[in-house]
């Protein structure tokens, strides 16, 4: 397999023999991990710049671990403490990140769409860390990883995704993934967060948790994203609590390997009951130390392609 | 190949003052099969197993920035401490000695070796680098221009 993206923008762009080799690769970081010194010379003397226009602290904190281990260099930009307070807009950000020579842009942006318009104007390698509720390629990607180690496999797997679909980029990413891999989908939340279009995607949607989680090997619990809502889309918390929440009750009657997933930062009581988050079928925490993996692969697939010379 | 393999593991006991410290380390991709081939021929001359393991080189390649793509990476596993040990680096072609140097400085990120050797099935000649191989299965003079294929079960010289 041939890496030749310099850029990782969105899980639909990639063919499925790519997402295998980004998982493949980050297997390799995953044994860097294990060693008494975790780090290697990759990326020496390559300057990556998280640019956060929205705040996030463990994908900011995951990407630059991952670039220290593969020994770049990072320089953290958050919107509050930028010229972007000042009035500059995104591309004359980027142009100024260009200039100053960084290699590498990971960014997190609240518009769906920036990291595409960044890797479409600039010849650093651009990675998406999250633009609004289009997609975040990485966390899909670390989700995948957890699956395959837990599972040994995708394809044929039963994977349901419950909570927050419709304002969540986690969720399109994870069912492009899934798709292209062979997985079923299903998708479970409150009708006004699961909207029966995503049927288009190849997944099921189903309003009642029950039926839903019922022959799953993998729950993947997604947080209400109430900074993306623009208007009241349930009653109340309790209510959603109450009839979406993952309960004992209703783990109980899953496949005694069912495994728990939720991408962070989780919010006990709500979406998950607090004793499952810690239970041993949780693989949350698993989940984080696998992105910073699966990270260093994406990292290192793409700031090591060159830029293609015009054609001749 | 079977005859250069069993001289070669003649000669690392013959030269080896504690076999007990012998651990085998196979570059990742040509030298992990010959690593474990190797291996079980010091165990059957000594009666004892001989740690074996792989190391794959990729991100300590001294070329990456230089390439259009990234090469593929694979496993490394080295499941004993190195330190202390007589580590032998096990290839099929030593060529210009980078992919040697690579390994050296790679394997220092998992301890302190006492000591460092190197054993090729094939000796092309090309040193780029000031490193020699301690044990040769065959010397092979080739020109810059030409390939050297090593099948881990017998070998194919184009």
């Amino acid at each position: 397999m041939n890496w030749t993206r310099k850029d990782l923008i969105a899980i639909q762009d990639l063919q499925p023999e790519e997402i295998v080799h980004i998982l493949d690769t980050a297997l390799t970081f995953e044994e860097v991990g294990q060693r008494d010194v975790k780090k290697v010379p990759a990326l020496r003397g390559k300057t990556m710049v998280n640019l956060f226009i929205e705040p996030s602290t463990r994908t900011r904190t995951s990407f630059e671990l991952a670039a220290h281990r593969l020994s770049a260099d990072v320089v953290n930009i958050m919107a509050t403490a930028s010229s972007i307070t000042k009035g500059e807009t995104l591309k004359d950000t980027a142009l100024n990140l260009q200039a100053l020579h960084a290699d590498i842009i990971v960014i997190r942006h609240s518009s769906a769409g920036a990291a595409k318009f960044l890797a479409d104007r600039l010849d650093v390698s651009v990675i998406n860390a999250g633009d609004g509720a289009h997609e975040h390629p990485t966390q899909a990607l670390l989700d995948a990883f957890t699956i395959r180690q837990k599972k040994g496999r995708i394809a044929g797997l039963n994977v349901t995704i419950l909570g927050d679909i419709l304002y969540s980029r986690v969720a399109r990413s994870n069912i492009h993934l899934l798709t292209k891999l062979g997985a079923r989908v299903t998708l479970a939340g409150p009708s006004t967060l699961v909207p029966r279009v995503f049927e288009q995607l190849g997944c099921r949607v189903c309003y009642n948790v029950e039926e839903a989680i019922a022959d799953a090997d993998v729950i993947n619990l997604l947080r209400i994203q109430h900074e993306r809502q623009r208007q009241t889309m349930f009653p109340s918390i309790g209510e959603y609590a109450t009839i979406f929440g993952l309960t004992k009750e209703r783990f109980a009657r899953t496949k005694p390997d069912a495994l728990i997933m939720h991408p962070g930062p989780i919010n006990r009581g709500v979406e998950i009951d607090s004793d499952l988050a810690d239970c041993k079928r949780s693989v949350i925490l698993q989940q984080v130390s696998h992105g910073l993996a699966v990270r260093m692969a994406v990292l290192y697939l793409c700031a090591s392609v060159q830029p293609v010379e015009e054609a001749a | 190949m079977d005859r250069a393999l069993t001289r070669m593991a003649h000669e690392i006991v013959e030269r080896s003052e504690d076999i007990g410290k012998i651990a085998l380390v196979g570059i990742q991709g040509g030298g992990v099969r010959l690593a474990q081939r190797l291996a079980a021929k010091l165990q059957e001359i000594t009666g004892k197993a001989v740690p074996c393991g792989m190391l794959d080189i990729t991100m300590h390649r001294d070329d990456l920035s230089l390439r259009k793509k990234p090469p593929v990476a694979r496993q490394t596993n080295i499941q004993f401490d190195v330190t202390g040990k007589h580590i032998i680096f096990v290839d099929d072609v030593l060529y210009t000695g980078r992919s040697t140097r690579a390994a050296m400085s790679e394997i220092t990120d998992f301890g302190r070796p006492a000591r460092i050797q190197l054993a090729v099935l094939v000796d092309r000649g090309h040193r780029e680098l000031p490193i020699r191989a301690d044990f040769v299965g065959k010397n092979i003079p080739t020109s810059k221009e030409q390939k050297v294929r090593v099948l881990a079960e017998e070998v194919i010289v184009e």
